[in-house]
């Protein structure tokens, strides 16, 4: 089991308030990502759950059950750190054995999880060296490993890729994903990477100043944010944003296309404009569009094949109904 | 990186190096030259060779027996040093990973008790000492030189667990430690280093501790710097004996320095090189 429920839960430093009340449940087996610009408090939010800050108001349940004052090795969670944290002194055997130990399993039930850890993780011909000789892909499996054998009621990661390189980090994500469809715990994510958020997510939860701006699947939020903050922030290339007469054709206070939203021809259209920067990636091309005279950029995605060149002359049409549109207050306008 | 030394400057700097650390060590290679002259030549002017006659070790040795200041020594060094760290590990741990905003406050506050001079307490202490008994016991001894040498050693640890990252903590707490196996199991073979060099350099500091030891004890508890001083005045002066019990005061600790130097540097250099 691991459901968790934030009710009011607050965050203070001294006077500056990190987190004002906010309300989340996360449901058991449920893979939850937090994302939003740095500062916004994702950690802080999942360090509160973790119990490695004392909140400053509100309760934490977990599993029904008021964790809100309980330490953290009494919450039954268990974290990886982007920084891995392993224990430097310690042999990974030890490293993975140690929350075991801490709990007092017998020797040989630890053996058989370290032992099926080291399996699933490729751990096995590293059983007896340090951390220190390890690279960043296996000590963040050791972290991984070292969470895995209590089996915690709930995961709770913390930008754990972001210390890898690319490549890495795609096999550690699937790692990830993997991991979670087989045993089928309650993770909790903090990312920074939209890539990750999209695709590890059941639940994405997207802050801002400590705030929850939306929370929803991958596709709720791609297709309906809630309000042009989380309109900019989901999607990669951001999404293009109108205000002044643009939106108000629309009757909105501003209006928002996504790159993938918007067509481009040589021959015509509703907007017209000139290519600034291209960027060809083979599967898809990104344009950059100036002078339109609506906004600074219009980013445009097509597929791979199209062959604008820096300077070109283009028409720009947006996909009608794809157009999203926003309130004064920034809300979305159903 | 390698920068281009040219050799005349190697031998430059070596020359250098060497004179300095002969100019530091003279007077303990003095006192261990005169140790071994006969009392004659140690008051017959400067001479760099000495007869090597024992006589001065025997003299001294029968007048007063060694064991008994060398084991107050031992037991009072070691013993306040330990009583030192388990208080101080507990101390830098709260001060390095729980920091409030009077923190540096405290830190500062024990270090200024260092620039009080110790005679300015020694009326308080030797009447406490006087009642309860203390006085002229190991016990005693071994109670103050802890309470003297507290704040340094608090802020030694202080700096190394500086250097660990928190987050390693957060992980042992996460992992199920209770506060007790988080400083046992992974705060303290962490800060090994630190905590071993900070150990030697405080029994270095306890060994040759002169103050209170010669004030607050007569015979039984006086360790060797206590020794040493007994040479010193009441039979007039006699170099060679004064020589050679200072030679055996000092070289079990020359000893310990000796054999632990590159600890001692590692430790005392751990933030600066890293
Ligand atoms: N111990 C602390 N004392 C005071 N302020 C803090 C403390 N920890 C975090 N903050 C503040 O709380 C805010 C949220 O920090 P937090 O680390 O949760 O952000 P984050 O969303 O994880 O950012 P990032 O994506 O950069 O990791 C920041 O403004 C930060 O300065
Ligand atoms: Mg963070």
């Amino acid at each position: 089991m691991g459901q968790i429920t934030l009710e009011e839960v607050a965050k203070r430093f001294g006077e500056v308030e990190v987190i004002p009340p906010l309300d989340l449940t996360i449901e058991d087996g449920e893979f939850v990502v937090f994302v939003g610009p740095s500062g916004c408090g994702k950690s802080t939010l999942l360090r509160l759950i973790a119990g490695l800050e004392d909140v400053s108001g509100g309760r934490i349940l977990i599993d029904g059950t008021d964790a809100t004052d309980a330490s953290p090795a009494k919450r039954g969670l268990a974290m990886v750190f982007q920084s891995y944290a392993l224990y430097p002194h310690m042999s990974v055997r030890k490293n993975i054995a140690f929350p075991m130990r801490m709990a007092g399993l017998s020797k040989d039930e630890q053996d058989r999880r370290i032992e099926a850890a080291a399996k699933a993780l490729n751990l096995t011909n590293y059983l007896d060296r340090r951390p220190g000789q390890l690279s960043g892909g296996q000590r963040q499996r050791v972290a991984i490993g070292r969470a895995i054998v209590r089996e915690p009621s709930a995961f709770l990661f913390d930008e754990p890729l972001s210390n890898l390189d690319a490549a890495l980090r795609v096999g550690m994500r699937l790692e990830i994903s993997e991991l979670h469809n087989r045993l089928k715990t309650t993770m909790i994510y903090v990312t920074h990477d939209q890539v990750e958020a999209m695709t590890m997510a059941d639940k994405i939860v997207v802050l801002q100043a400590g705030r929850i701006e939306q929370v929803g699947s991958p596709l709720d939020l791609y297709l309906r944010p809630r309000n042009v903050f989380v309109a900019g922030f989901i999607g990669s290339p951001r999404m293009n944003l109108f205000s002044g007469p643009t939106a108000a054709e629309y009757g909105a206070e501003t209006i928002g296309v996504r790159p993938e939203h918007i067509a481009i021809s040589a021959e015509g259209g509703k907007w017209k404009g000139r290519i600034g920067v291209s960027e060809h990636l083979g599967s898809d091309s990104f344009f950059y569009v100036e002078e339109t005279g609506l906004t600074e950029t219009i980013t445009v995605r097509s597929d791979g094949e199209l062959g604008f060149r820096h300077g070109d002359t283009v028409w720009l049409t947006p996909n009608e109904e794809r157009i999203h549109r926003f309130d004064k207050t920034g809300d979305r306008i159903a | 990186m390698a920068r281009a030394v040219s050799r005349n400057a190697k031998i430059g700097w070596t020359i250098a190096a060497w004179s300095v650390a002969l100019i530091i060590f003279f007077p303990i290679l003095y006192t261990i030259i005169t140790s071994l002259k006969t009392e004659q030549e140690a008051i017959s002017g400067f001479n760099l060779i000495p007869s090597f006659s024992l006589s001065s070790y025997e003299a001294v040795q029968s007048q007063n027996n060694y064991w008994r200041p060398f084991s107050n020594s031992v037991v009072i060094a070691v013993g306040s040093t330990l009583l030192a760290l388990i208080v101080a590990i507990p101390a830098a741990w709260a001060m390095a990973f729980s920091p409030t905003k009077r923190t540096k406050d405290i830190l500062m506050w024990m270090l200024s008790t260092k620039m009080m001079p110790a005679v300015a307490v020694l009326v308080p202490i030797y009447l406490i000492f006087l009642r309860t008994g203390l006085m002229d016991t190991r016990t005693g001894l071994v109670i103050v030189l802890m309470l003297m040498n507290l704040p340094i050693v608090v802020w030694m640890l202080y700096t190394y667990f500086r250097e660990i990252p928190g987050e390693i903590l957060e992980a042992a707490r996460m992992d199920g430690a209770s506060l007790r196996d988080e400083i046992l199991y992974v705060l303290t073979p962490m800060a090994v280093p630190g905590i071993a060099s900070t150990l030697l350099l405080n029994i270095i500091l306890a060994w040759n501790e002169a103050f209170w030891t010669i004030q607050l004890t007569t015979t039984n508890a006086a360790p060797l710097s206590a020794f040493i001083a007994s040479f010193s005045s009441p039979q007039g002066l006699f170099w060679a004996k004064l020589s050679a019990a200072s030679t055996m005061a000092i070289a079990p600790i020359l000893i310990l320095g000796w054999f632990s130097q590159k600890q001692l540097v590692r430790g005392l250099t751990f933030g600066a090189v890293k």
